[in-house]
């Protein structure tokens, strides 16, 4: 517990210097873990709801479709069907992709209100654009946004945050490739805007209880800061209207 | 605007439900609580040092308040589920009046009473099948129509545009249109007539032109004679004398959305002068 404040203070003072007015902000300043965020809502004239998310150079672009018609195998006759694709940014999608994919789709269907719309699709297309580090995390807040931007009900938000332990035991938030593979070990979180509580969390590498308890704390001080830069991102695009 | 935004922030990370009143107009998130006007004395911001002194404090006023699109019920509160400006209509009578989420989103989802444009895509017997952008296609009674009966069947074919009402739309059966009122009368409705232009556009853009109070539409109507059909589903259908000027209205009706007034008079004024 003393050390989740800690944490969190940590974070504060260095992302917290001064609230940024930029078009493009994120929770970054001088000396900062988290690299530089930038997100664009309704960018594709198609999807229903369309979003790209940028974490330092990792960038996705995410489409969603729904409620849509279904395919008879698949429809659900109490909620909608929830469907996510990850398309790599060469060649076919693989077995990672489609573990991804179910980690999304999980984390979406733990906060999407699929009972309002029984016997409809919601698909969500996640389109790798580039890769360097966190790209779990981007993917989820990327899903996260186009979801909201395509009107699909919530009962909350939710965001993605990738954690890495050095050789050391250093905790590094939202790590570069290189961080990622220096690692001894990276954890991924998804948490909820509500509550901040878990929704999903995937690891690899080798870390003690005690460690995972300082991650998911970090991550949980550090989601405040993505819950307030999609509020900011959100209010941008309403503004206009 | 900036101060709103932090304060909105800190309220998000902190879990405090707002009071309704307070955020009219701005925008709200999805699993944000707001809280009605009758709680806000009880456990609003600050209510419990300076509260008034009420006669009957057991007593609470019940107040009967209607939850729109973006809203759900949430023990005594109401949970935000979509994105959009929060928006909120007096009552007539007594009561609290309708809360809802003005959205920006483009899918459809049908709504009983909601007049729509849709394409007939499909006759099986004595139905027709209507897409109206749904999540499954409306279906039409072929005796639906002013002045059929079972002898004298409307003339609809399939490709043809149909401007209609939903008398039956929820969310586990399939949606049911018809092109006649209560008394039977076509009102407007019915198969739309050849030409024209039929495009898509956001519902929120829809909601804005079909505002009582809309200008949009009477610059357009001193612009050019023209014949339009608005759908709730996001389709407009435009007729002018020429190809011409019914593609310029099209055009003009897709940039409004994000046109603030005065650039609106400014290409309005241009297009009077040609």
């Amino acid at each position: 517990m003393e050390w989740a404040m800690q944490v969190d203070k940590q974070i504060r003072t260095e992302t917290g210097a001064e609230p940024e007015t930029g078009a493009e902000t994120g929770p970054r300043g001088p000396g900062c873990s988290l690299r530089h965020f930038a997100c664009e809502q309704n960018l594709l004239s198609r999807p229903d709801g369309s979003a790209s998310f940028l974490q330092g150079d990792t960038s996705v672009l995410a489409g969603v479709y729904g409620p849509a018609e279904v395919k008879v195998s698949k429809e659900i006759f109490n909620k909608a069907t929830l469907e996510v694709l990850l398309r790599p940014k060469i060649g076919l999608p693989g077995v990672a992709e489609k573990s991804r994919e179910w980690l999304i789709r999980n984390t979406c269907e733990a906060v999407v209100l699929g009972a309002l719309h029984p016997r409809t699709s919601i698909t969500v297309v996640l389109q790798v654009i580039s890769d360097a580090g966190s790209l779990l995390a981007c993917c989820l807040n990327a899903a996260c946004m186009a979801l909201v931007d395509a009107g699909v009900p919530m009962r909350a938000l939710f965001c993605g945050v990738t954690c890495a332990l050095d050789a050391d035991g250093n905790l590094v938030l939202d790590p570069t490739a290189k961080q990622e593979k220096e690692a001894r070990a990276v954890l991924t979180f998804a948490l909820d805007s509500v509550e901040q509580k878990l929704l999903m969390s995937t690891t690899k590498g080798l870390y003690s209880n005690a460690e995972l308890q300082q991650c998911l704390a970090a991550a949980q001080a550090t989601s405040q800061h993505i819950f307030r830069f999609y509020r900011e991102s959100l209010q941008r695009r309403y503004s206009k209207t | 605007m900036a101060e709103a935004a932090t304060l909105a922030a800190e309220s998000l990370a902190g879990g405090k439900a707002r009071a309704a009143r307070t955020v009219l107009g701005q925008v709200v998130l999805p699993g944000e609580e707001l809280l009605l006007p009758e709680q806000e004395d009880a456990e609003g911001p600050g209510g419990a040092g300076g509260r008034p002194l009420r006669l009957s404090p057991g007593v609470r006023s019940r107040v009967r308040v209607v939850c729109g699109p973006g809203l759900r019920r949430c023990g005594d509160r109401l949970l935000v589920t979509k994105c959009g400006r929060l928006r909120h209509k007096e009552p007539s009578g007594g009561g609290g009046g309708v809360y809802w989420v003005d959205s920006q989103q483009k899918r459809y989802v049908p709504v009983k009473g909601d007049h729509v444009i849709g394409i007939v895509t499909a006759k099986s017997g004595d139905i027709f099948k209507v897409d109206v952008g749904g999540s499954e296609p409306a279906s039409l009674s072929y005796l639906a129509f002013e002045g059929a009966t079972k002898r004298n069947r409307p003339n609809v074919q399939v490709g043809d545009l149909i401007y209609g009402q939903f008398v039956v739309a929820n969310k586990d059966m399939e949606p049911e249109m018809v092109c006649i009122d209560s008394c039977g009368r076509a009102n407007g409705m019915g198969v739309i007539g050849q030409d024209g232009l039929l495009f898509k556009v956001t519902l929120g853009l829809i909601r804005k032109l079909l505002a009582p109070d809309c200008e949009i539409i009477q610059e357009v109507g001193k612009l050019y004679p023209l014949e339009i059909v608005f759908g709730m589903n996001g389709r407009i259908w435009v007729k002018a004398k020429t190809i011409q000027q019914t593609l310029i209205l099209a055009n003009i009706l897709e940039a409004c959305e994000h046109m603030t007034t005065d650039q609106r008079k400014q290409i309005f004024a241009r297009l009077a002068d040609t």
